[in-house]
């Protein structure tokens, strides 16, 4: 156990973004997001501020480009002796340029117990048969910080999917207590890490965490929505959640804006597209969302056709058919994010809660 | 309030109407959503407070659509925006009922919460409350001044006169003690290089969640040019900055001449994004074009951009 004092964390920051990519929670224009350090940047209020977007475009972000392909057009008399032209007078070639797999370390600080839990969730799906290169290259090279919340919030919901935000699982484990970052290395990756910032670094007392501990898990018991439960979904609910009334009645005023999706650490659905350049294309993947009209648009029109339908699959994917496919686990962390964020106030908090009451025979 | 939901079940008691759009009471003491109440015993989970900060016009597009009238809640700013999608023909004027709710501004939460975090409680916030508010939280309790809190849009305030309305409810109070064009001038003394600085950082944060353009009564187009899988754009590709630019460009000029500044699209950017200022700035130079004009104040009014006059100032003149 290590700790440092907060009012030196830039040069803990400085010295392990000297050596890999260091990518943590950046305060710029008044928000807080995680981004790559630089020095000079905004750490301010990092430790105890939820971020905007969770810190998900580290492994999978939101934008990247899977390959290039470009095309090279030679006509037939400028073509070398022993080429052919095939028919035509030309002769096209394509060429596709790989995009490199990450393949350097990389650091990722601040990430909180229900972050951490959400990578958990994208290994599932990413690394399951066929795995995903691009992920796995990146999961493979990250070193992962946790940090405890010190100040959990009232959107936060984490200990109902069974996580302790007092003591986040990952390479190193950080708490805050009083002026002081306590520093715990809990894996060899995380070991390695410490000794490469071990003299900026001092000796603590691993006694001094459990307080905090314990205030964590004292505020979690206070916070309004830790109390949620799950009873009546899970694993073979799809049949009577998926034909349920309740979602007509709650669905309407969702403006099918993706925000949920874009900030929620577990959402993990993409779309592949290309996009015409100057001399071929650009194969790109982007988050898509459920929420979208054109999610999973097929040639034949087929798709979810109304807003009512989309908003039942999001929910329904977190807590029925992701724990169906995956040995009862839900996808959803209860990072609260989408119930910060929902520009109409809908969240997956208040659809439990509607079901909740409808099958206690109340009006929703 | 009471009165008001009162009011609201009488008229769909009486036959009046056949729903209302209102707010219904959150499950967190600032979280109430829009929403559509079909009958007297759902009208009890109604709310009307300083956090009902949605415009409810634009759920009148598809509401107004359906059998028998809808009522609706619209506070001042609102009836622009309704006014708007009248002159729009978006909405059918004869199948709303409109209920003009006054008004003493409302409550931006993220103002709120920057120092207040697990919130259990808020109270002082309806409509004839004090001008102090308490939050109470599990770290302690708060109070606020009413007036500290308020979304920006509030502190320029087009005034609390309802620009339609069928019937009207509650006392306003005026809010707006900033100048409605002070930010726009802000940016328009910058230099070229510093203002593009400004907006690229503002921008960076974008996530293209789409939620100004969904909340926004101007962007009412059945299908959005962007959501169309069928144009070579990375249109869902937030990071490539180009494209991300040019959505709010594009966006901005769209509903230029058409946006009433009702202030929604910077109400619930999940990023904090500013957006308002670019549709404001449009705004200030229509009015020292064309002279001044308000989208929405009179549904019958001609837009200067979409009317020809022989005044009309000539191609390159800059503001
Ligand atoms: S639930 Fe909220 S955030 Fe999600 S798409 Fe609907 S309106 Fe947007
Ligand atoms: S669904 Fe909402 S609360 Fe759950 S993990 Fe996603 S953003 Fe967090
Ligand atoms: S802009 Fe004016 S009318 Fe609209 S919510 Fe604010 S104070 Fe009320
Ligand atoms: S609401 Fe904000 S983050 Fe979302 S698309 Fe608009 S500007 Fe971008
Ligand atoms: S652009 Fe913004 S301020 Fe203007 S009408 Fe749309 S949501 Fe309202």
């Amino acid at each position: 156990m290590y700790k440092i004092a907060i009012k030196d964390i830039n040069t803990l920051f400085s010295k392990i973004a000297g050596e890999q990519e260091l990518i943590l929670p950046v305060k710029k224009a008044g928000q807080y997001n995680f981004g790559v350090y630089e020095e000079g940047a905004d750490t301010e209020g990092i430790l105890t501020n939820k971020t905007v977007k969770s810190a998900k475009d580290a492994f999978f972000p939101q934008f990247e480009t899977l390959y290039n392909v470009k095309k090279t057009i030679t006509p037939a008399d400028e073509l070398e002796n022993g080429e052919e032209a095939s028919g035509t007078k030309i002769r096209t070639k394509l060429e596709v340029q790989m995009e490199e797999l990450k393949d350097k370390d990389f650091v990722v600080f601040g990430m909180r117990g229900c972050d951490v839990k959400a990578v958990d969730v994208l290994d599932k799906v990413f690394l399951s048969d066929p795995v995903d290169n691009y992920y796995k290259a990146r999961r493979d090279h990250s070193i992962i910080v946790a940090l405890a919340c010190h100040e959990p919030e009232e959107s936060c919901f984490c200990t109902v999917f069974g996580i302790d935000p007092s003591d986040p699982k990952a390479d190193v484990a950080t708490w805050v207590v009083g002026e002081d970052l306590y520093w715990k290395p809990m894996t060899e990756k995380g070991t390695k890490l410490t000794e490469s910032v071990k003299d900026i670094l001092s000796d603590a007392d691993e006694g001094a965490i459990e307080e905090e501990k314990a205030n964590i898990k004292a505020i979690m018991d206070k916070l309004p929505n830790t109390k949620l439960s799950l009873e009546g979904w899970g694993q073979g609910k799809t049949d009577e959640k998926f034909n349920s009334e309740v979602w007509g009645k709650i669905y309407n005023p969702c403006l099918g804006c993706g925000t949920c999706t874009f900030v929620c650490p577990t959402c993990q659905c993409y779309d592949i597209k290309d996009y015409t350049t100057k001399d071929g294309i650009q194969r790109y993947r982007c988050w898509d969302s459920c929420m979208y009209s054109d999610f999973t648009l097929m040639a034949g029109g087929q798709n979810r056709t109304s807003q009512l339908q989309r908003f039942r699959q999001r929910f329904m994917h977190k807590l029925v058919y992701f724990p169906d496919r995956y040995d009862g686990m839900f996808s959803c962390v209860g990072c609260g994010r989408c119930v910060d964020k929902c520009p109409q106030s809908l969240n997956i908090i208040k659809v439990i809660k509607a079901f909740e009451k409808a099958e206690k025979g109340g009006a929703v | 309030m009471q009165g008001l939901k009162d009011r609201l079940k009488e008229l769909l008691t009486d036959g009046t109407v056949a729903r209302v759009v209102g707010w219904k009471k959150g499950d967190m003491p600032y979280n109430p959503e829009p929403a559509v109440f079909t009958s007297v015993d759902e009208m009890d989970d109604f709310v009307y407070d300083g956090f009902c900060g949605a415009n409810l016009s634009k759920m009148m597009i598809e509401a107004t659509k359906l059998e028998g009238k809808t009522a609706v809640c619209l506070k001042p700013c609102d009836t622009y925006s309704f006014n708007q999608l009248i002159r729009e023909h978006r909405v059918n004027r004869d199948n709303a009922y409109i209920v003009a709710v006054g008004c003493r501004g409302k409550l931006d939460i993220e103002k709120i919460k920057k120092d207040a975090k697990g919130i259990t409680e808020i109270s002082g916030t309806e409509l004839d409350g004090a001008d102090e508010i308490t939050v109470k939280t599990i770290y302690g309790d708060k109070t606020v001044n009413y007036s500290d809190v308020l979304l920006n849009r509030c502190h320029v305030c087009k005034g609390k006169d309802h620009m339609i309305s069928d019937e009207v409810w509650g006392e306003s109070k005026d809010t707006a003690d900033q100048e409605r064009f002070a930010e726009i001038e802000k940016i328009e003394a910058m230099s070229p290089e510093e203002r593009f600085e400004f907006f690229k950082k503002e921008l960076s944060k974008c996530i293209r969640c789409n939620a100004c353009r969904n909340v926004c009564p101007a962007c009412s187009c059945r299908k959005c040019i962007f959501d169309n899988t069928k144009f070579d754009a990375q249109q869902k590709a937030n990071v490539v900055s180009f494209e991300e630019r040019m959505f709010h460009i594009i966006r901005a000029f769209h509903v230029a001449g058409r946006c009433t500044d009702c202030g929604e699209c910077s109400r619930v950017c999940p990023e904090g994004i500013p957006l308002h200022l670019f549709n404001r700035k449009f705004i200030k130079d229509i009015d020292k074009f064309y002279g001044e004009f308000q989208a929405g104040k009179d549904p019958e009014a001609q837009c200067p951009l979409t009317d020809f006059t022989f005044e009309d100032i000539e191609p390159g003149e800059r503001g």
